[in-house]
């Protein structure tokens, strides 16, 4: 009686994508994004590109090691993290501080959750909000571009001098489209962003539900606000937030229902936070808040399941 | 329009519009007599005696059973428990060839004159099951209870599955007979709206099927009705979604909303029991995958998969594995010596690389909702399997999963998303019991 080695379950064809092919994508589609932040604030920002990565591989390692997890650094998703974190904090930040971020990014939001799959919060949006509570002045301290120094003298972003009515010129929607403005790291392109979209829509790794509700939600009530829409499009992390961030599988609702409301959702707080809160941008704070929402719209956008619609009339068929 | 499914690569190309080949007379036949659903048949045979091809050997013991036929002439070698593709073992009869071709008179009459009850007991006594897979025994599909009604008779030429092309391929032979088969089924149904479903632009199978509707003035009228590719739709629930856009209710059956579905070789079958009093010894099935020379071919019900995979001069390599079925719903073999069945629509040699890959946390992406015909939440009904919650399986709806594996095909994780769900049905069946 001959034995046939390899016993699967059904079935036995399966799609080619895969977790660490999803990840690795993502970050191709983050590196235009990166390309224009080194461009645009020098030296120190591929530092902390490179510091923020490192260090939530490393955390990654440390922790699985710790908690007993099998290592999966090969699937990229320590590497998504650490090249988020990096494009949501100012490219001025001391790299101690861009350490640490990275560390809370992958100890204390994903992996003491139960590592990838298992966090509640976007871990690099999570670990930004610990470093602007913990270091509110060097998180704060952005630099116009193409001035080669760090001590160089700092600059308001666009949404700070709106809101603050600061002196300071608003820069162009041209040179916001191009992300020539002062902000963080990766956020200021709306252009390279958008190609890292496109590759990511393309692929469907994402798909358009949550981006497109943010950004229409924010652009009505920009609208209503009586403001510039196309400011507020380009300016601050929306671009970032939309596409890269409110779209993290693992922190965003399972159905499409479910996205439609978290993108509407993440557009209202945002312009809520910009409008009548209390700090200039509030995408960060929008998805993270938005996050903690995921069970409950999950819960309430089950799909219908097939045989509870009532049976209707037989379709009259045509004629051959 | 069925919702979600998904698009596999077809792999139909390797077998499809080749000729029907028959598969010489083996030497030993197994048929275990619970192929189909409901209660297993009884033999009506001993060990010794000699059965001629078409004889009756095993008897349905109650209304949702199925009879069986010796699809060999000569001697009961063994009445014995065998193991069947799915790993459940059943009591089957062994025949060996005396090479003698006895065969059991068949006698032609014309369907027509027949009453529904009549049709109904010759298919019984053909011992027809769905020859699509689910082995359903077919006089049950045919027994319309009282208080209801069958519309519409729909012939699944749908074929979703990839790789397998059997059922289009004796279409394209047999059509008119398959088409003839239909319309008996309609007799004995009393349905007078019969589609054919079929998936896909198949060009000149559909030009075949038009002809036939006018050969002839047919008594139920017919409609070819070309749907869009997509896999699961040959699955039954799918289909009369698909074809009439209705829903069967969950836990009850296609008749419920008035609609009857019956596979090609299935419609096939009933012809041949109802005109020629000839029961259902043989099936065409696909042999493809892996193989030098895939083929359709027809073969005696019991013949032993060890058996073809030696006519066709195949050899399973190590790290490849052996599906009885289709890709997706098949059932990958441990032993080459089980029986080819009345629902045995495949034989498919893969390699690892298309179903394995390392598994990886679930992500949330949600491609598994998307994908889910049945409108469930595999990702969340995973984790509750996987952690063995039974009872919030169920809140979930787990028992209404078709198994067409749509989940696990486009999980990102690799998971094994439909044999949880598999496991999770078991544990909540035997806990009921």
């Amino acid at each position: 009686m001959e034995k046939i080695p390899l016993l699967t379950p059904a079935p036995h064809l399966r799609s080619a994508e895969t977790t660490s092919r999803v990840m690795w994508t993502v970050v191709l589609a983050l590196m235009p994004a990166a390309a224009g932040g080194v461009y645009f604030f020098g030296f120190h920002a591929l530092n902390i590109i490179l510091v923020t990565i490192l260090t939530c591989v490393i955390s990654e390692v440390v922790c699985q090691a710790f908690f007993r997890r099998p290592f999966r650094i090969a699937d990229g998703s320590a590497v998504v993290t650490g090249l988020l974190l990096s494009f949501v904090i100012p490219p001025t930040l001391p790299l101690w501080m861009a350490v640490l971020g990275g560390f809370l990014a992958i100890f204390l939001v994903k992996e003491l959750f139960g590592g990838l799959g298992y966090n509640i919060f976007n871990p690099a949006l999570a670990a930004r909000a610990i470093l602007l509570a913990s270091f509110p002045v060097e998180m704060t301290r952005f630099l116009p571009p193409f001035q080669p120094a760090v001590d160089a003298v700092t600059a308001a972003t666009p949404l700070a001098i709106v809101k603050e009515n600061l002196a300071g010129n608003l820069p162009s929607l041209g040179s916001l489209f191009l992300g020539i403005r002062p902000g963080c790291l990766g956020e200021t392109s709306v252009l390279l962003l958008l190609v890292g979209a496109a590759i990511l829509l393309a692929r469907k790794i994402i798909t358009w539900h949550i981006p497109f509700t943010y950004l229409l939600t924010v652009a009505l009530l920009a609208a209503v606000f009586r403001q510039n829409v196309l400011f507020h499009l380009f300016s601050g992390g929306l671009i970032l937030g939309a596409f890269f961030m409110a779209t993290d599988y693992v922190t965003s609702p399972l159905s499409t229902r479910g996205k439609l409301i978290f993108g509407v959702g993440c557009g209202v707080i945002t312009m809520l936070i910009r409008m009548r809160g209390g700090y200039p941008e509030g995408v960060c704070y929008a998805i993270l808040f938005m996050n903690i929402l995921v069970p409950v719209i999950d819960r309430a956008t089950m799909p219908t399941v097939y045989g509870q619609r009532p049976v209707r009339k037989m379709r009259s068929g045509h004629e051959n | 329009m069925l919702s979600g499914g998904i698009h596999p690569v077809s792999f139909k190309q390797l077998t499809r519009a080749q000729p029907i080949q028959n598969f010489p007379l083996p030497q030993k036949v197994v048929i275990p007599l619970s192929q189909h659903t409901g209660a297993p048949a009884g033999p009506v045979v001993k060990k010794g005696d000699l059965v001629a091809l078409g004889d009756l050997i095993g008897q349905p013991e109650s209304f949702v059973s199925s009879a069986y036929h010796a699809s060999l002439a000569g001697k009961i070698t063994a009445i014995e428990p065998w193991y069947l593709p799915s790993n459940r073992r059943s009591l089957a009869i062994v025949i060996e060839a005396d090479g003698s071709d006895r065969r059991k008179q068949s006698s032609l009459s014309d369907w027509q004159d027949l009453t529904p009850s009549e049709i109904v007991e010759r298919v019984k006594a053909a011992g027809i099951v769905g020859m699509g897979g689910a082995a359903f025994p077919t006089h049950v599909k045919l027994s319309v209870p009282p208080g209801r009604t069958a519309e519409m008779v729909i012939l699944n030429a749908c074929e979703c599955e990839p790789f397998l092309t059997c059922d289009e391929q004796v279409l394209r032979e047999e059509t008119s007979q398959v088409l003839e088969g239909l319309q008996v089924i309609c007799r004995a149904t009393g349905v007078s709206e019969a589609v054919i479903a079929m998936e896909g632009s198949k060009g000149a199978l559909e030009a075949l099927v038009k002809a036939c509707f006018a050969e002839r003035e047919w008594p139920a009228r017919m409609r070819l009705e070309i749907l869009p590719e997509r896999y699961p739709q040959g699955s039954e629930k799918q289909l009369i979604e698909a074809v009439t856009g209705r829903q069967v209710p969950s836990g009850k059956l296609p008749i419920d909303v008035g609609c009857l579905v019956f596979n090609v070789q299935t419609s096939l079958a009933v012809l041949k029991a109802v005109r020629e009093n000839w029961p259902v010894v043989d099936r065409v099935l696909t042999v493809s995958g892996l193989v030098d020379r895939p083929v359709n071919l027809r073969v005696p019900v019991g013949t032993l998969v060890a058996d073809i995979l030696d006519y066709l001069g195949i050899k399973v390599k190590a790290g490849q594995k052996l599906v009885m079925g289709g890709p997706m719903m098949g059932v990958s073999i441990p032993d080459q010596n089980v029986p080819v069945l009345k629902g045995t629509s495949g034989l498919l040699v893969l390699g690892q690389r298309e179903g394995y890959s390392e598994q990886a946390p679930c992500i949330r992406c949600g491609r598994c909702l998307e994908a889910c015909p049945m409108g469930l939440v595999p990702a969340e009904m995973g984790r509750q399997a996987r952690t063995g919650n039974w009872d919030r399986c169920a809140q979930l709806n787990v028992n209404d999963c078709i198994e067409c594996g749509c989940c696990s095909y486009v999980c990102p994780s690799k998971l094994p998303l439909v044999a949880w769900f598999k496991w999770a049905k078991a544990e909540l069946k035997r806990r009921k019991s």
